[in-house]
């Protein structure tokens, strides 16, 4: 075998990564600088000001505890419809499977964004604009497809033969589900929940053409409402927002690449 | 069919929230529904009026054409291309750079659209970072997101969505027996040898998949473009997503950007299709 790691490579790598750091670089420089502009520099007089200034709960509370909600909501609806979905799907052998979940995984290919003129006039008709639990309904349908998939190849792995040994000692087919079925795929259904709910939590556009009002608007649209919109920008208040919107996400996503690498790039792989 | 009864939920949701708009842009886009006044609550049907004027609109051909560059410049090319020389590259640098290097891809990725766009857009603004390097260098300041707006969004797309095909193609190289290409080298195959006739045959199948589904992604992207140029300037990065928001929201023309989005949802339709029948093919 070659030695590992060949140095030329290193440094091609080390390139491209530096570039890839290079935008996010402005991100952090900016929330520490109090005169902060659109150009990277390390600042002058570093200090939290930006952090303290975004530190009020008309900007920075309120707008975070939405999207909390939005991706709770949005989580827990794709859960538990997934769950319910993939149990037939896992354990019945029938002819209905098969189309059903080429269906599903059409709809992870439709281009969600196309569909968002259209269901803003569907809301319009029904309704439910600015409604926050059709938001989190519409949320939950999109990403059920990839969800669906996910938690039925979860449940495959969990072998029939402790699900058969319950139900000899009596149990019906959702006490099994519930008491054998759904502890064992629990890390799976885990990674379900934070893939899901790390869509909800960065998803702009959807919120953004159904959500109006101020009140209910999570901070991806705030941020872009509030900063994206008014002529003089303070850039290094945007940055810190954009800082303190961005950590749950990434500490969740370090919870998932840890636990399972290979489950995320199965997810990643129906990311629509 | 009681037994399938659990799957109700899932099966009304998606019919509601997924189906139920796919059908209802196909009606609305032959009415002239529109964002206010008498005709959003009673729209009347015009037939296929909103197609003929988007065959003579002279931006709908540019957006089109635009959609395509944007697709197969920062998709087929950049994300694709880029992922997959990351990904061979990893595996022959040390473990604690690739480790790093990976870190830095997938944090570009993972961080939330808009502020992903945010950050893009001040790399790319006049005074921001991109021209601060080239400054350095004696590079006289050019304003990118006005003279090459195509390009900056090219770019920074490929920026926020290379980790996905790196990943994908970090699982696809793992699972290229090694003995397979340690017999090449045996045979005296030199390293791009090896790459072009073992390596990249075996990994065809994960390429194909990865091919379909970043373009399916980079199909819907609206909201790095526009955070970035807001489809400008001069429609000159007007893709098909912007176009028919501009028209939907912007004009107040429900009916005619519920027709633009019709086009987009069938050529994504396509795309998909041709997804589910390479998988077919390779899961026989």
């Amino acid at each position: 075998m070659k030695r590992r790691g060949s140095t030329w490579a290193d440094v091609v790598l080390l390139l491209v990564g530096a570039c890839f750091l290079l935008p996010l670089l402005w991100l952090v420089f900016g929330s520490l600088d109090p005169a902060a502009g659109h150009a990277t520099r390390v600042p002058q007089q570093p200090g939290l000001g930006n952090f303290a200034a975004v530190f009020t709960p008309g900007l920075l509370f309120l707008p975070l505890w939405n999207s909390f909600l939005l991706s709770t909501g949005t989580g827990l609806v794709t859960l538990v419809a997934a769950v319910l979905a993939a149990y037939p799907l896992s354990r019945y052998r029938s002819r209905f499977n098969t189309p059903f979940m080429y269906g599903i995984l059409f709809g992870t290919c439709l281009p969600v964004t196309a569909i968002m003129v259209p269901v803003y006039g569907l809301f319009v008709q029904l309704r439910l604009l600015d409604s926050m639990p059709a938001t989190v309904l519409f949320l939950a349908a999109t990403s059920l497809p990839m969800a669906i998939w996910m938690t039925r190849n979860f449940m495959d792995g969990v072998p029939l033969a402790l699900e058969e040994a319950a139900w000899v000692d009596g149990a019906s087919r959702l006490a099994a589900l519930r008491a054998i079925v759904l502890p064992l795929m629990r890390p799976g259904l885990g990674v379900v929940f934070i893939f899901v709910f790390i869509q909800a939590w960065g998803n702009f556009f959807v919120p953004f053409v159904l959500l109006l009002s101020e009140s209910s608007q999570p901070a991806a649209v705030s941020i872009f409402s509030f900063f994206g919109q008014h002529g003089a920008v303070a850039y290094g208040q945007l940055a810190a927002f954009s800082i303190l919107y961005s950590v749950p996400v990434l500490a969740l996503y370090v919870v998932v690449a840890r636990g399972s690498g290979n489950a995320l790039a199965l997810a990643g792989a129906v990311r629509g | 069919m009681v037994r399938y009864l659990p799957v109700l939920p899932a099966a009304v949701l998606l019919l509601v929230f997924l189906a139920g708009p796919v059908l209802w842009a196909f009606h609305a886009s032959m009415t002239n529904v529109g964002l206010t006044g008498r005709h959003a609550r009673n729209p009347e049907w015009v037939g296929l009026e909103n197609y003929q004027r988007l065959v003579q609109d002279p931006v709908f051909p540019l957006s089109l054409g635009l959609t395509v560059l944007f697709v197969a410049g920062s998709a087929v090319l950049g994300q694709n291309v880029l992922g997959l020389a990351l990904a061979v590259l990893m595996r022959r640098a040390r473990p604690a750079v690739s480790a790093t290097v990976g870190t830095a891809v997938v944090a570009a990725w993972v961080l939330p659209e808009i502020v992903a766009a945010f950050a893009a857009y001040a790399f790319f603004s006049r005074d921001g970072t991109l021209n601060q390097l080239l400054g350095r260098l004696g590079q006289p300041e050019t304003d990118w997101l006005y003279t090459v707006p195509m390009a900056a969004v090219v770019l920074a797309n490929v920026w926020r969505g290379t980790a996905f095909s790196m990943l994908v193609y970090r699982a696809a190289l793992n699972g290229v027996p090694a003995e397979l290409t340690e017999a090449a080298q045996m045979d005296g195959a030199g390293a791009w040898q090896r790459l072009a006739y073992i390596t990249l045959p075996v990994i065809r199948g994960s390429i194909a998949t990865n091919l379909m589904l970043v373009t399916l992604q980079t199909l819907a992207v609206f909201t790095l473009i526009w955070v970035m140029t807001a489809g400008g300037p001069a429609n000159g990065s007007t893709t098909l997503p912007v176009l028919a928001y501009q028209e939907a929201f912007k004009f107040g023309d429900i009916g005619y950007g519920t027709a633009v989005a019709t086009v987009l949802i069938v050529i994504g339709g396509v795309f998909g299709a041709a997804y589910l029948r390479l998988l077919r093919e390779q899961r026989p």
